[in-house]
């Protein structure tokens, strides 16, 4: 025994010792390179990285077969794991990846869900119309819908020239930043809680449409009754056109998750909502920047521009401009 | 010998990825407790940030009211209620978009977010897991506190219905969040680990005290063999002193004065291991002390 023993055909003890200083190289790499930005190394480092790299997981490969040292095996897992999703990681810049969201992600994930984009503005639609039959026919309808917070002095007990003052006042002037920025994120919130919802089979995320709908549509009601619709159209439309798209894209979204949910069609659920998640994630970061174009008009356009057709022209060039982005096809724009 | 291998231990929690090279990097799945600890570690921080955020900006907002001056409240005003939107929607976003994809909470735990087909983390899957956050964090706590102007009952079926998609990752074999549905992720543990040091190697004069006999080699096989790694690393007197004696016991090893357990333990773990991994080369392998490789696996 003693004899076999001092000829040593293979010792995993050697065999460690001979790799162990390009290990040590390889974690060196990875740690500046994780710790900040891949400019932090030089040329030579980025081609050394996968060589060691694939010395290291043919080295995890020998130890598996050979050696017994556990610990050694889960320590080159843990190197590998790192170096792989490093070799295999995203490479573009922050640049460039914008760059390609606006040119092609976004109206190609708006595209996709077009025929969900349809079924949310129907569903508001209805809400809309319905909320405006209730309303016009029975004014008391108009507290059950709108919370009170939302109506603050609008109410079915407010003369025609108090609506008339909320539609072209500019009392909240001083605070026009503010307004603004709370409108953005609120609208924001209540369009990720919408995609997020279509999760639950669409369900949800069609109730909340229809809800947002009846409200326009008490609205709507309220100020026809007074003879001011329109007026309303302006006021509601020249930030709406943007916002109404936006929450209908939000809606759209959450739709496609819910539906490829139920309807995986020939992939498997997991595939199928893996899918749907990605176009419709895309197009929420998309609803997002809509819905600060949004706040910005609300905030600043209504309340500093008060003429009735201007807010109907811009509110006309935005929606001409949003449609012209996400549906005009362009050249050379293959649907991957 | 049936069932699993102990030398390789394949558990429920341990899923295949196989890099271009042909390799298997074995990844193990988080489990809902690590998922739970990282996740609880972000949310203190993000409170603490907020808070730290709000007084920043709070103290700049009544500097401002001295100077008597209105825009500039608005200005605080402004940066405050974006930066609280920023900081609920993209804190996890921010991070896992980044070269660890990890939060701050996943890397002290050691987990980080990988896509299911071991192919590139995307931005789009990030903000789509991000994003679900709401329905799986943000919905059950607005239920938990009591719901808007809704009564007990409703908000109660709204808890448990909301409660479906915070417990969703016990429900599945996978612990997939419904956002790791949407996103096609997996929350792996993949802690940075040290090299440790050789167990095998290193102490060739100490061993030459101590001289095993084949019999008393063929005691044991690699699954002792790894559970007394596992006590030589942990370092604890009492367990080792424990195994020593075990072992003297069951390989008829005389015990002589001043034997060190530590010692007596290293040198049998570097001849033992010797051992077991030279048989390996010949394709004979010995997973404990029961197998005698007669069954024909071993041959």
């Amino acid at each position: 025994m003693e004899r076999v023993a001092g000829q040593a055909i293979f010792s995993s003890t050697t065999f460690r010792e001979e790799r162990e200083a390009d290990w040590a190289r390889l974690e060196e790499l990875l740690r500046r390179a994780e710790g900040g930005s891949v400019r932090r190394l030089s040329d030579e480092d980025l081609l050394e990285l996968p060589v060691l790299y694939r010395s290291a997981l043919s080295a995890l490969s020998v130890a598996r077969a050979t050696s017994l040292d556990m610990a050694l095996i889960a320590y080159l897992e843990g190197l590998c794991t790192r170096a792989y999703f490093f070799v295999y990681g995203v490479r573009t810049s922050f640049g460039q990846r914008a760059m390609h969201f606006f040119t092609n992600d976004w109206p190609a994930a708006v595209r996709r869900i077009w025929r969900e984009t349809l079924i949310a503005i129907v569903l508001m639609l209805a809400g809309t119309i319905a909320a405006y039959l209730l309303v016009s026919n029975d004014p008391s309808w108009f507290n059950a819908i709108i919370p009170s917070g939302l109506a603050a002095e609008r109410g079915p007990d407010a003369t025609a020239e108090a609506l008339r003052a909320t539609l072209y006042d500019d009392n909240e002037r001083n605070g026009l930043g503010v307004f603004a920025t709370y409108l953005f994120t609120h609208n924001a919130q209540v369009s990720i809680f919408a995609f997020a919802l279509g999760f639950a089979f669409g369900v949800p995320t069609a109730l909340l449409m229809v809800y947002n709908g009846a409200i326009l549509g008490a609205f709507v009601a309220l100020f026809v009754d007074n003879g001011l619709g329109f007026e309303l159209g302006g006021w509601l439309l020249i930030h709406g056109s943007t916002e109404l798209f936006a929450i209908a894209l939000a809606g759209a979204a959450g739709l496609h998750i819910g539906t490829k949910i139920i309807f995986p069609g020939m992939e498997s659920r997991l595939a199928a909502a893996r899918r749907a998640g990605r176009t419709a994630a895309t197009a929420m970061i998309g609803v997002i920047v809509m819905l600060l174009f949004a706040g910005l008009l609300e905030g600043f356009g209504r309340q500093l521009i008060t003429d009735d057709w201007t807010r109907y022209a811009i509110a006309a060039a935005m929606f001409a401009t949003w449609c012209a982005y996400f549906y005009v096809p362009r050249l050379g724009d293959g649907e991957h | 010998m049936a069932s699993i291998n102990p030398a390789l231990p394949y558990g429920a929690t341990e899923r295949t990825l196989i890099t271009p090279e042909g390799v298997d990097l074995r990844l193990k799945l988080a489990t809902a407790g690590q998922r739970a600890g990282a996740f609880l570690i972000d949310f203190i921080l993000l409170i603490v940030i907020l808070t730290a955020f709000t007084i920043a900006v709070v103290s700049a907002g009544l500097g401002t009211v001295g100077s008597g001056s209105l825009a500039g409240l608005e200005i605080v005003a402004v940066i405050w209620l974006l930066g609280f939107f920023l900081l609920r929607n993209f804190y996890f976003i921010a991070f896992e978009i980044g070269r660890r994809s990890a939060t701050l909470g996943k890397r002290a735990v050691g987990l980080r977010v990988v896509a299911r087909d071991g192919g590139r983390l995307t931005a789009d899957a990030v903000i789509a897991r991000n994003l679900m956050r709401e329905i799986e964090v943000f919905l059950p706590l607005s239920f938990l506190a009591g719901g808007e102007g809704v009564d007990g009952w409703i908000a109660l079926i709204g808890l448990a219905w909301a409660g479906i998609f915070l417990f969703f990752p016990l429900f599945n074999r996978d612990r997939l969040r419904v956002g790791d549905i949407v996103a096609g992720t997996w929350v792996v543990h993949a802690p940075r680990r040290k090299l440790e040091i050789d167990l095998a190697g290193g102490n060739g004069e100490a061993a030459g005290a101590f001289a095993f006999t084949e019999d008393q080699l063929d005691a044991y096989g690699e699954y002792e063999l790894q559970t007394l790694e596992n006590v030589l690393r942990a370092g604890n007197a009492e367990t080792e002193a424990n195994v020593a004696a075990t072992i003297r016991g069951k390989i008829g090893w005389e015990w002589r004065e001043e034997e060190e357990d530590r010692a007596f333990l290293s040198a049998y773990y570097a001849a033992l291991s010797t051992r077991l991994e030279r048989r390996m080369l010949f394709g004979n392998r010995r997973r404990d002390k029961f197998d005698t490789g007669e069954d024909g696996s071993n041959a």
